[in-house]
Order: structure tokens, then sequence, then C-alpha cells
């Protein structure tokens, strides 16, 4: 071998370690990441915007989407509280994402109710209800359980708190735990607004 | 006598070697990846009356050794699997990051429930022997 052909052996171990090196800095999911991704199904709902929420109308955006109810005394109010963070914390980068948050609660949670209870987290986020069987079908499509239990004369819900991560081309990219700090929707975010 | 004396005085010698060695050699892991996989004909079989017990309802993680979960569905069907809902061929890989209890809805539990518990990496000499028994005894 000739100090030429060293030295091209030498610059193309150097540009293969580099590129190695910028790879594995990428940014990693905080959630769990689904490969491959697939389609998030759509649903029409009533939205505490005042009009018709449908998940599709949000193409472009990153989609939160969470399932809850108003009478929550633990999970979602943590839940919401982390988006309101988030979106904070995100900035302007907030303008691209949107926070859902559909009940499970058809009786008690009317558009009005669930939108003073969500709008008290941060105004920009938009509740959905609907129908027993509305709601029930956008459970079932994203494999979300809700289990209603006697609480005296009133009830409860013993419901799935994790949060999906909709990309902006519609597809459901990852799914976080409930208990993750606002830190990590803000990694997350950032990576599906990148990619 | 002398006999039982030196099996003593051995016997110690290699519990102490042992114990020396859990508590000093370094952890490894050749994967950080915990995998569950449902396997195909799962969704007939459970047609068929056949419990099929895939998840257990405690996984033990540890950080920087296996603290990431892998769940993989190779069945023909949609199934709910842990905390979420996988189409066919799907894979869903999920990272942790810090030591706590969490807790999913999990249909495929009598409890409802599936808890991961996520310990944190065995740093000193005590917490890796602990590590290592509690592994041993898990694994029998």
């Amino acid at each position: 071998m000739t100090h030429k052909d060293l030295r091209k052996w030498l610059l193309a171990l150097l540009l293969s370690v580099g590129v190695g090196a910028a790879m594995g800095a990428a940014p990693a999911f905080k959630a769990g990441v689904f490969d491959p991704p697939r389609p998030a199904p759509d649903f029409t709902l009533q939205g505490t915007s005042g009009r018709e929420l449908k998940l599709s109308q949000y193409r472009g955006k990153v989609v939160l989407l969470a399932f809850g109810y108003s009478h929550c005394l633990s999970v979602c109010p943590i839940t919401l509280h982390t988006f309101a963070q988030a979106l904070r914390q995100l900035g302007a980068a907030a303008a691209g994402v949107q926070v859902l948050y559909v009940t499970v609660d058809a009786q008690r949670d009317t558009p009005e109710k669930l939108k003073i209870f969500v709008g008290g987290f941060d105004p920009r986020i938009i509740g959905g209800t609907g129908t027993e069987s509305q709601l029930a079908q956008v459970r079932k499509d994203y494999g979300v359980t809700a289990t209603r239990i006697p609480d005296g004369k009133s009830y409860m819900y013993d419901h799935s708190s994790s949060i999906y991560l909709i990309d902006r081309a519609g597809r459901i990219r990852a799914l976080m735990p409930y208990g993750h700090p606002p830190e990590d929707f803000v990694n997350d975010v950032r990576i599906l607004q990148g990619g | 006598m002398r006999i039982r004396t030196q099996l003593l005085v051995g016997s110690v010698a290699a519990a102490l070697g042992a114990l020396t060695w859990a508590a000093v050699e370094p952890l490894h892991s050749t994967s950080r990846e915990h995998v569950f996989v449902i396997p195909k004909g799962t969704w007939a079989r459970r047609m068929a009356g056949q419990k099929v017990e895939i998840l257990p309802d405690h996984i033990h993680l540890t950080l920087g050794l296996h603290d990431v979960l892998v769940l993989k569905n190779h069945d023909d069907v949609p199934q709910i699997f842990g905390p979420t809902l996988m189409m066919p061929g799907q894979s869903f890989t999920l990272p942790f990051d810090r030591p706590a209890q969490y807790q999913f809805a999990c249909t495929a539990h009598a409890s409802g429930q599936m808890t991961i518990v996520v310990e944190p990496y065995p740093s000193t000499p005590v917490a890796r022997i602990v590590w290592r028994a509690r592994t041993l005894l898990r694994a029998l």
C-alpha cells in the first residue's frame, strides 16, 4: 500500500466514523415508537372550539391525543398540566402542535363543561365529546380502555392514560406513557416537527 | 474431622469469592431490549378457548442494562398488547430513562393492569450483589 492509498483509506475511515457519530447523535424519542407507523384512525366529534372536531383537519400539525374525563381527579389534571407546560416551552413552535383531549364520559362531559375543564389548563387545548357509541368507536380504534366504576351515588372511570403522538402526515408514530415530564413531550414534538 | 474442616474452609472461601465477584465484576448486558412477541396464530388459539399468556403482569427492567421494552405482533390480526393496540407485523419500542413504577391498563390480565418496574442502575457493590441475586431468582 502506497502513502497515497493509506491517506485515502484513513480519510474514508475518518469520514465513516464521523457519519456514524452524527447518526448516533440523532435525538431519540422519549415515547415508545411504532414500527411501522400506522395511519391514525380519523374521527368526528363535537369540539370544544364550537365546531366539529375532525382529526384529519390537523394534518400538517403534530397532534398529541389523550383520553380522559373532566371529573378525573388524578391522572387527567396532571396530563393536561403537562401539556400546558410543554406548549409554553415550545414557544412559537407550539403553533405547529394541536393537543386533543377526547372524553370517555359522554354523559357528563358536554362541550361546554369540557371547554371549561381543558381551557383552564391552556386555551389552545381542544376537547372532543360525542355520543356513547361515537366515543366507544374512537376508543376501539385506538385500543383505549375505559371502565366505569361506581363511586357512591356517582361514578368514575379507570381509563388508559398514555398519549398518542401523531405526526404531520397523520400517522401514529409514538405513545407516551403517563407520567413523563413536559420536556419529554417537547423533545418528541421537535423530532416529529423536524421529520 | 480434618476433611470436614477443610471442606468448610473451602466452602466459605468459595462463597466469599463468589460474593466478591458479584460485588466487583461490572454488570454487562448483550442487549438492553426486553422483547415480548405475540406469535402467529395466537388469536386463533384464544378463539379456540386456549389460555395464552405472553406478557406477565409485572415486568422488571434495570436502567443501563435492560431498559427498553419491545413488543412485537407477529399474528395476523390487531392485538391489544400491554399498553397499546398493535397492528399485524408492527413493533413497539418503549425506552425508559427514570427509575419508577409504570402502570398500564391491560385487559389481558385479571387485575386489568400491567406494571413495569424500572430499577436504577446498580452502581454500588451491594446493589450489584442484590441485582445479581434477584436476576438469578427470577430466572429460576
